[in-house]
């Protein structure tokens, strides 16, 4: 057979050239990216210090330490996944095992893609709206948390279904032809085998929570409060808040640089380990378990 | 065993009423919203305690917050240029009926103050006299209160003005708002999409496993980095680079925010476009090499194609994400409520005017409100994106 020599020679070079230019771009991309992060961390890394992480804040917010950010930060954390991961692991269980297929099943699907795609600050405003002011909890830790607990239902939601879906019907079949119900089934079969993805899902959206800024603006994060909250319905510091007033308003800006750098480190490696955890988990357990 | 079936069915009846959480989520945040942003045009834009007063024999029944802010700006001097009476118009405040009478006309607790406006404005029947309801009681005798025109939706749209604190009235126009949203948006999704596709062309098809599978978590890591470190980044980097580069007073610009927002957006756009081409069944593939195509021709004109739905869903998602972005923007673009013009301008979007005022409006005002008006705008605007999304990709229900 033979191929005309001219077209065959364009056709390849057309190829190597496109082909290097997504390569190319693909590095580039990641390459930028990456940049970004070691420019942080090139900035920061001279600035934690154990004192950073354990004192208060300091003349002004240009020196001292990042402690109340840090323990605010867990504190909402933990105050969010306690509202969500419960709610948002039955919610998954009713979408797999539960619903039937139909306009219902597809009605809660579209709702909670929804719920994922609104702007965070639209949870913000609704945070404010329903916690603070109607059901009358102030700016707190409890409106704060329940706001990001809303926040992060959707990726629970999804995390456990897609988890539910991926556990064998036979699993199911085998339990029912024991005897045993559906609800047991569930509990002793399909949760168990699904909870190391169902997990995944939760430390990635730890990850989420911890760095959103938007819905705590006007839920609970405090400007300045050198001190640790007494109750849930205190006021508390932030770290990704804290970093938006000393790069932006602070006292003093380009004194407390530093000190952004190095909270902007802090979020960073809090995020890579919620990311860490995630992937060693589901390489651990073998599974892939879809997150997005 | 009964006592188990018990159990069982109040489980079911648990998980059925979480199943629903977040349609009912959805639906208290609209009632929210929408309670407050469509309660904004029932409002005078007057600061509440606050009203204007005119003489008897003026005929203007009715100023817009336009017509009253220029009047107090000295931009309207004579009633004429807002229909009424061919008189020059004259502004009265406690400032200045301070001035014009003594602390003994006034009042020893300032209660003649009634009197001696009713006094001024009788004897300057072009007066507009605004003052708060703390002095001027239930009314003056000789004196009428001015109605002002709510802020209509037609006036929420058009008007190109965004001043929501001004005295005495607010002018509230969402129309540079929401022009510099889009304008942001826009231009970060114009130069994250080629980049996106690129990066998903080569994930998908060109690369090897073993690169693949460092660069593929590597995106997903970035996906997870918070707004406000990218904010913080660009602040650092972007601003003053794009300061630099085009010699401006300021680097707070559109162009900043826009290659912020496209740098958050990549992650997204790349993930979405590469599943979409993924999903090109190799069957179609092989017959377009089987029929002498390159390699790159079969991407161009088979992949691509094949999965162009799925490539429009990630640049839709990517504009959704661009659109209600709030602290990143907020940090990089200067915050400057105007129309936009050029991107090397200060620009404010939607998400970061209710971030930066919400905090500073007093719960339940005009400007409050207002802000949820904004809140409204912006959650149609991204649940028509998301609509359109689920719509585009259509994911086939895997059993």
């Amino acid at each position: 057979m033979e191929i005309p020599k001219g077209v065959d020679r364009r056709k390849r070079i057309v190829e190597s050239i496109m082909f290097g230019l997504a390569r190319s771009l693909s590095y580039g991309i990641v390459i930028v990216l990456l940049l970004i992060l070691l420019f942080i961390a090139k900035q920061g890394i001279g600035v934690i210090s154990w004192s950073f992480l354990t004192e208060n804040p300091k003349d002004g917010m240009t020196s001292g330490g990042i402690f109340p950010a840090i323990v605010g930060t867990i504190l909402l954390v933990i105050g969010s996944m306690l509202a969500a991961v419960p709610a948002g692991i039955l919610a998954g269980i009713y979408v797999n095992e539960y619903a039937k297929d139909g306009p219902t099943k597809r009605f809660i699907k579209l709702m909670t893609n929804n719920l994922a795609g609104i702007p965070s600050i639209i949870f913000g405003l609704f945070g404010m709206a329903l916690f603070v002011n109607q059901l009358g909890f102030g700016a707190s830790i409890l409106a704060g948390s329940l706001t990001l607990g809303l926040l992060a239902l959707p990726v629970i939601i999804r995390t456990t279904e897609e988890s539910l879906k991926s556990v064998p019907d036979t699993f199911r079949q085998a339990s029912y032809g024991l005897g045993a119900s559906k609800w047991y089934t569930i509990r002793k079969v399909v949760l168990p085998s699904a909870l190391p993805n169902i997990l995944t899902g939760v430390i990635l959206a730890i990850g989420r929570v911890s760095g959103e800024t938007a819905p705590i603006l006007f839920t609970v994060a405090a400007y300045f409060l050198p001190r640790l909250p007494t109750s849930i319905l205190d006021q508390c510091m932030a770290l990704p808040y804290h970093l938006y007033v000393i790069s932006t308003s602070g006292t003093n800006i380009e004194a407390s640089r530093p000190i952004a750098y190095g909270t902007a480190l802090v979020l960073i490696i809090i995020v890579l380990l919620a990311n860490l955890a995630a992937t060693a988990l589901r390489s651990f357990f073998g599974k892939k378990v879809k997150t997005n | 065993m009964k006592f188990s079936r018990i159990i069982g069915k109040s489980m079911e009846g648990l998980v059925k009423a979480c199943g629903y959480m977040s349609a009912f989520t959805v639906l208290l945040i609209v009632l929210f919203l929408f309670r407050e942003g469509i309660s904004f045009f029932t409002l005078t834009p007057i600061e509440e305690g606050y009203s204007l007063w005119v003489n008897q024999n003026n005929p203007v029944q009715q100023l817009s917050a336009a017509e009253v802010k220029d009047i107090f700006d000295q931009k309207i001097t004579h009633w004429s240029a807002v229909g009424g009476q061919d008189l020059p118009i004259g502004r009265l405040t406690l400032d200045e009926l301070a001035e014009a009478y003594t602390e003994e006309q006034l009042g020893v607790s300032f209660e003649h103050i009634p009197d001696c406006i009713n006094h001024y404005i009788d004897s300057l029947p072009g007066t507009l006299a605004f003052f708060s309801d703390q002095w001027v009681g239930t009314g003056l005798q000789g004196a009428r209160r001015l109605d002002m025109a709510n802020i209509t939706p037609a006036v929420f749209f058009s008007d190109t003005e965004w001043f929501p604190t001004s005295l005495p009235a607010a002018r509230m126009g969402v129309l540079p708002l929401l022009l510099g949203t889009l304008l942001v948006s826009f231009f970060s999704i114009l130069f994250a999409v080629p980049l996106g596709l690129a990066a998903a062309i080569y994930l998908a098809e060109i690369a090897d496993d073993r690169v693949r599978r460092i660069l593929k978590p590597m995106i997903e890591l970035l996906a997870g980095i918070p707004s406000v470190v990218y904010g913080f980044f660009g602040l650092v980097v972007i601003v003053p680079l794009v300061q630099e580069t085009f010699n401006l007073p300021v680097g707070e610009t559109a162009l900043a925010g826009s290659i912020v927002l496209g740098i958050m957006a990549l992650p997204t756009i790349i993930t979405v476009s590469e599943d979409a081409l993924r999903t090109t069944p190799r069957y179609m593939k092989e017959a377009s090499m089987a029929l002498g195509a390159s390699h790159w021709q079969t991407i161009k004109n088979v992949i691509v194609p094949y999965a162009a739905s799925g490539i429009t869903a990630a640049a839709i998602l990517g504009i959704g994400r661009a659109l209600g972005e709030t602290m990143a923007v907020l940090m990089v673009t200067g915050n400057s409520a105007i129309m936009p013009t050029s991107l090397l301008q200060p620009v404010r979007t939607i998400p970061a005017t209710i971030a930066a005022e919400l905090g500073e409006a007093p719960f339940g005002g005009l400007h409050f409100k207002a802000l949820f008006a904004l809140g409204c705008i912006l959650f149609l605007m991204t649940l028509a994106i998301n609509l359109i999304v689920e719509r585009v990709i259509e994911r086939p229900e895997k059993a």
